[in-house]
């Protein structure tokens, strides 16, 4: 239940986002080498490693901003060729745009999809809303909270409603508190939306609770890929089969 | 950390309110102004020759006397016509050459050695080309007034467009943005901070240029006037045209700086006062002394003729 050693993916339709065979990097620095993945639609896929693994790469090849060296990397089928609205990509360091207000940072995508002003407001606010920041749309990025700015990345990202999600540490430069509080959000903003998530971290306890299944990268490969059992359960932290395949990703890490 | 907040605290207060700053700012022209009128009344002969100086009263009668006659306003809106036709064409280009200069290789390549041996060249050096070029004295003004101000705000947008946060861009590439978008959205609006430092150095160029354009070939302008005055040696004319040579300056480069303002209001501002005395840091610690954010700082000065 816990392992799959041959590190082979479940579904292998090609549905949600995919990779055969790929090498990934910068076209002087591969970084990862042969991956095989899928990730289903719907499914929330974390991925953790050491830093310098690749984590970013492989999100940042996902979102379409580098290509990949070798292999192929679809989307429900479909080679990727470049950034495209229906990945939105969540960063760790704060993205907004610091001259526009929340608002009008949730807005843009929608208007880049061409939705007329008087929607793309509506929708705009009632995101905002959803993400815990209804009365905070007219100020500006650096007059609220990083929490508060993640929250609105995160409005952003789904505002336009993508079929993937790629989140690279989004919630790493927060304290402790306001990350778990970001998790839950996450959780329940993510519920109906049928988006396939990747989600990278370096918290392995983040990683276990997000994750439908948690993705091992070292030493430039995709080292494993785990089931999580009762996965988003806060409740389930000391489950024993979660208590050892926490045990054993940490020790695979090093840690 | 609690002693820099106090610091902080007792610093800011300190400075004079309002109306104190006021008084400050009065009172500086207003004591140049006594002691140039009082050198002058008293004819002081040190090293430094006040006798054949024009005094104070000299230059306000003569002031005076400008403001009711007609080539006065003639000349100020024959100079202001130059100024700001040359330093919007200058702006406009200046910010185009700069944002292609800075985005693409092809253009950085094709135009950058071109422009770079045109820069040290002072635009008022220039003035032989504008009378080869151009069919009229008028249109060679405005040339050496634009050709002034383009360098400074080519090279503060280039600066400003290459020093952009990547994430800005890749977010909007994520969300399916073409070139345009990121342009509109984007390179403008988070350069704009370093094209005004550029803009308010341009504008300075400017004046230097179309006054001293106008001394070498003119009809009417401010610069023109004042050195009639000093080839028929009316020394209190030339101290007027001075005079409004700095006015006009003034006026102009507030005039940028506020609309630089409005435009960048996003900027996060420190609480800094500026002139105040910034506390200085105890050896040793840690904490950072606040610093206001570079604009008009990061302008390369090497511009100025």
């Amino acid at each position: 239940m816990t392992s799959s050693s041959d590190v082979r993916s479940p579904s292998r339709t090609g549905a949600g986002l995919a990779l055969r065979d790929a090498t990934l990097g910068r076209p002087d620095a591969p970084v990862l080498h042969g991956v095989d993945l899928d990730v289903a639609p719907g499914e929330i896929l974390t991925v953790v490693g050491p830093s310098g693994c690749g984590k970013s790469t492989l999100l940042r090849t996902l979102a379409g901003l580098l290509s990949p060296l070798a292999g192929e990397v679809t989307q429900d089928t479909l080679r990727l060729t470049g950034p495209s609205a229906d990945r939105a990509l969540i960063f760790q360091e704060d993205a907004l745009l610091p001259w526009r207000t929340l608002r009008a940072n949730v807005e843009l995508p929608l208007a880049i999809q061409g939705l007329p002003r008087a929607g793309r407001r509506t929708r705009a606010e009632a995101w905002l809303t959803r993400v815990g920041l209804a009365g905070q749309s007219r100020r500006l990025p650096h007059h609220v909270s990083g929490g508060q700015r993640q929250r609105a990345q995160l409005a952003r990202a789904l505002a336009p409603a993508p079929r993937a999600v790629l989140m690279d540490e989004p919630f790493g430069a927060l304290d402790a508190q306001t990350r778990a509080g970001m998790q839950d959000l996450l959780v329940e903003v993510l519920r109906g939306t049928g988006a396939t998530v990747v989600f990278v971290t370096h918290d392995v306890d983040e990683a276990l609770f997000l994750g439908d299944r948690v993705a091992l990268l070292r030493s430039g490969r995709l080292a494993a890929l785990h089931d999580v059992p009762h996965p988003r359960d806060r409740a389930a932290h000391d489950d024993p089969a979660r208590v050892a395949l926490r045990r054993e990703v940490l020790s695979s890490l090093g840690t | 950390m609690t002693r820099d907040v106090r610091q902080a605290g007792r610093f800011t207060p300190r400075y004079p309110r309002r109306a104190g700053r006021f008084v400050l700012r009065l009172g500086s022209p207003a004591a140049a102004l006594g002691i140039w009128q009082l050198l002058t009344g008293l004819d002081v002969d040190l090293w430094l020759r006040f006798s054949q100086f024009p005094t104070v009263a000299d230059v306000a009668r003569a002031f005076a006397d400008r403001l009711s006659g007609p080539d006065y306003w003639t000349d100020l809106t024959d100079s202001l016509t130059r100024i700001l036709t040359g330093f919007l064409l200058a702006a406009v280009l200046g910010v185009a050459t700069g944002v292609l200069v800075a985005r693409s290789r092809l253009a950085a390549d094709l135009l950058g050695p071109l422009l770079e041996v045109i820069r040290p060249i002072p635009a008022i050096a220039l003035v032989p080309v504008a009378i080869l070029l151009l069919p009229s004295d008028e249109q060679g003004i405005v040339f050496i007034t634009f050709t002034a101000a383009f360098f400074p705000v080519l090279v503060s947008t280039r600066h400003a467009v290459r020093a952009l946060t990547p994430v800005w861009e890749e977010a909007v590439r994520t969300m399916g943005g073409g070139r345009l978008r990121i342009l509109a959205s984007v390179v403008l609006p988070g350069a704009l901070p370093g094209i005004f430092g550029g803009l308010s150095v341009g504008l300075g160029v400017s004046w230097i240029c179309v006054i001293s354009a106008e001394m070498i070939s003119g009809q009417y302008g401010v610069g023109y006037r004042t050195w009639q005055d000093y080839t028929i040696v009316n020394y209190p004319g030339v101290f007027v045209g001075m005079v409004t040579i700095g006015v006009l300056g003034w006026v102009t480069s507030t005039a940028v700086e506020v609309v630089g303002r409005r435009l960048t209001r996003w900027l996060p501002r420190t609480s800094y006062v500026p002139g105040a005395r910034i506390p200085r840091r105890p050896r040793g610690a840690t904490t950072p002394v606040p610093v206001t954010p570079g604009t008009e700082k990061d302008v390369p000065h090497d511009q100025l003729v």
